[in-house]
């Protein structure tokens, strides 16, 4: 027997895998549906459906990109510590002293890629015309997504402590100091007054809630870290699932009726 | 920035390259079109090309400064002293009005082709000038040129296969989406293809991190503001707005109807048509104002914030040095200046100090009288105004509520580039301006 024969045919692989190789048709359509990776996808598609000047495969694309920046992202925070004392010098050691000192590079590449590709994903999506009913939420569902890629970047951004960084959060937060009445130099937020106390001030305004404190500090450090490394890709990650499970749902890739 | 001649020295490696890469990917073209499609007039034509590349290529890589191609300098001042954020808007917006009208011209591989050469090229000798590279270079600036040429490639897809399908269905035939109807199973064709994008893409990626080092700048220091100071690239867009809104619009109340409007855009468009396939004529309302919103108010406004906005936020030619010196004269005025004091040559209305609260604010009212009229106009009766003559169709099919949400949003989209045309014209500042409740609009 071929020792790929006997690997095929040994226990130890015939519980991992609940089918055999897909080499034939009966197969090729099992594997699709007992296979737990796999079982997201249909088991045939419209030719259409997968021709690259179609689909441009951006959307598969930018989930390979989630999963690279969740791979590198967690290599990362072995490394890294959200103080003052040691972010900016961890950045620099994962530079200088880590052997294959790329892991940043992929991370931040990655993350710039992630926000070009979702959005030519949702370019391709409108051009074909792939939102009208009945796959109207799923847009909608895909426009949050949008919106948490580019909040996971804006987070991630403040996270290397460097010049860059926090100005370019202070940049982007100071927009929040702004936000009508809720913002301490929005407009009408001179109304939001008891007993002519103010109760809208840099230090309880939206920008203040958004930073956990009057400027980008150590507080904002944390507060962004936890953001970028938990809440938001946890959000995230269940709203793919229910984006991935919606395109099936809807009747798979759109195509002409 | 004089110091080109060792500038050169440092880029003259990567323009060998580039030129080089030019070269094999026009002599790769060069076969296809002599072989696969049977047109030896064009594999000739890009065989020259791609030997002039070859020329160019080794100029840059002669290890002579003098000889690194670039455009000449009068053609670089004369780019410069003509760029401004006008003419950038009124030529991006012109540039993309060709495209769309002549696309069936613009989508033959031929022109497309010819195109991407041409960027291509000025790119390469745009390289070789020390402000345009230092720009262009910045890691983070990098992914933006990638964008641009992505953006253009795959505009050039679509549109070239909405073409076909424009002309399809003219004829009464199905769009050539409906012709790969069979099925097949998603193993192996599918997953294969699947497999083969995560290599390609990890390659890249690879590369990528290898041969750009990813920017780390001094340690923070929230004391050393510099200048300019940009919020990450993606969110330049919004930052140019701040030239025209005042922050509390520009960056919160603009971007949230972003989100709000691309939300509500698949309960707004009630046509059935160009679902599942590649089309502008059967929808070219909605196209159309995709499009505006995505190139003219988002992409372009991104590229001028990254590439043309230096210190103080003033505008730089792309062969400008960014001198943080550049005076620019701002000579706005607001509405209410405007018409009490220019037109009616009276002064401001001012309430007589210690009034009431009551007369304060009816004062202010009156001070901002023109501006609020204006205003109410345009979000208030335009909207029915236009239910009843050029969107009469669109009323009558979509309903009172749907009708003013779309109607609502599209105005509050138009603000933006008429506000840039009033300040271009009038030097129009506010249209309200209520400091007493930091209100400016």
């Amino acid at each position: 027997m071929a020792i790929g024969e006997i690997i095929r045919t040994s226990q130890i692989w015939k519980s991992i895998f609940r089918h055999p190789m897909p080499l034939d048709r009966r197969n090729r359509i099992v594997v699709m549906l007992t296979n737990f990776f796999l079982h997201l996808h249909p088991v045939s598609i419209k030719k259409q459906g997968i021709a690259l000047s179609f689909t441009w495969c951006m959307g598969g694309v930018t989930f390979f990109l989630f999963l690279v920046e969740t791979v590198t992202g967690v290599l990362l925070m072995f490394y890294y510590r959200p103080t003052l004392e040691w972010a900016y010098n961890d950045i620099l050691a994962l530079r200088d002293v880590t052997s294959l000192g790329i892991l940043r590079e992929l991370h931040r590449w990655g993350a710039h890629a992630m926000v070009i590709t979702t959005w030519l994903h949702m370019y391709r999506v409108f051009l074909t015309g792939s939102y009208k009913p009945p796959r109207e939420f799923n847009w909608v569902i895909g426009v949050i997504l949008l919106l948490l890629t580019l909040l996971l970047s804006f987070t991630g951004y403040l996270l290397p402590w460097d010049q860059l960084a926090i100005w370019a959060i202070t940049v982007g937060s100071n927009m929040a100091r702004a936000t009508p009445i809720l913002g301490y130099e929005g407009p009408g937020q001179q109304l939001l007054t008891i007993g002519g106390i103010d109760m809208i001030t840099d230090g309880s305004d939206a920008r203040f809630g958004l930073l956990g404190a009057r400027f980008v500090g150590e507080e904002t450090l944390n507060r962004f870290y936890v953001l970028h490394c938990i809440a938001i890709p946890l959000a995230a990650a269940l709203l793919l699932a229910i984006h991935f499970w919606r395109v099936r749902k809807d009747g798979g890739i759109s195509g002409p009726l | 920035m004089h110091s080109n001649g060792l500038f050169l020295k440092d880029v003259a490696g990567f323009l060998g390259l580039y030129y080089t890469g030019l070269a094999i990917m026009n002599a790769i073209a060069a076969i296809v079109f002599w072989q696969k499609t049977k047109q030896p007039g064009w594999a000739a034509v890009w065989s020259v090309f791609s030997v002039v590349m070859l020329v160019l290529a080794s100029l840059a890589l002669a290890g002579t400064a003098e000889l690194v191609p670039s455009l000449p300098m009068s053609a670089r001042k004369l780019v410069n002293t003509l760029s401004g954020p006008v003419l950038y808007t009124l030529g991006t917006t012109a540039l993309l009005t060709v495209l769309f009208i002549f696309r069936k011209f613009f989508v033959q591989p031929m022109v497309a082709w010819t195109i991407l050469n041409g960027m291509l090229l000025v790119m390469g000798l745009s390289m070789a000038d020390e402000n345009f590279s230092s720009i262009v270079m910045k890691a983070d600036n990098v992914p933006i040129v990638g964008l641009v040429f992505l953006l253009a490639f795959f505009t050039w897809l679509a549109t070239s296969q909405a073409v076909v399908n424009d002309e399809r269905i003219k004829q009464g035939l199905p769009p050539m989406e409906k012709l790969a109807d069979e099925k097949v199973l998603v193993w192996p064709d599918l997953v294969y293809t699947e497999l083969i994008c995560m290599v390609a893409v990890s390659a890249f990626l690879l590369l990528w991190a290898i041969f750009l080092q990813a920017p780390l700048e001094e340690p923070a220091s929230s004391v050393k503001t510099p200048n300019p100071s940009k919020a990450p690239w993606y969110f330049l867009g919004l930052q140019e707005m701040l030239v025209y809104f005042d922050p509390w619009y520009a960056g919160v109340v603009l971007p949230s109807l972003v989100v709000f409007g691309l939300m509500a855009l698949p309960y707004l468009d009630f046509n059935k048509k160009g679902n599942g396939y590649y089309s502008i004529e059967e929808r070219k309302f909605s196209y159309l104002v995709y499009q505006f919103g995505f190139f003219e108010l988002w992409i372009t406004l991104i590229i001028l914030g990254t590439f043309l906005r230096g210190p103080n936020w003033n505008f730089f030619g792309p062969f400008e040095y960014w001198s943080p010196y550049k005076v620019e004269v701002l000579n706005n005025f607001d509405l209410p200046q405007m018409f009490w004091v220019t037109l009616l040559d009276r002064p401001l209305p001012v309430a007589s100090a210690g009034s009431s609260g009551l007369v304060q604010a009816g004062t202010i009212l009156l001070r901002e009288a023109p501006g609020l009229v204006l205003m109410g106009i345009y979000l208030v009766v335009l909207p029915p105004l236009l239910a009843v003559t050029i969107f009469r169709k669109f009323y009558a099919q979509m309903g009172f509520i749907r009708y003013m949400v779309m109607s609502n949003l599209m105005l509050l989209m138009l603000t933006l580039p008429l506000k840039m045309i009033l300040r271009w014209t009038v030097n129009l500042k506010y249209i309200v301006s209520i400091p007493e409740i930091s209100l400016n609009f």
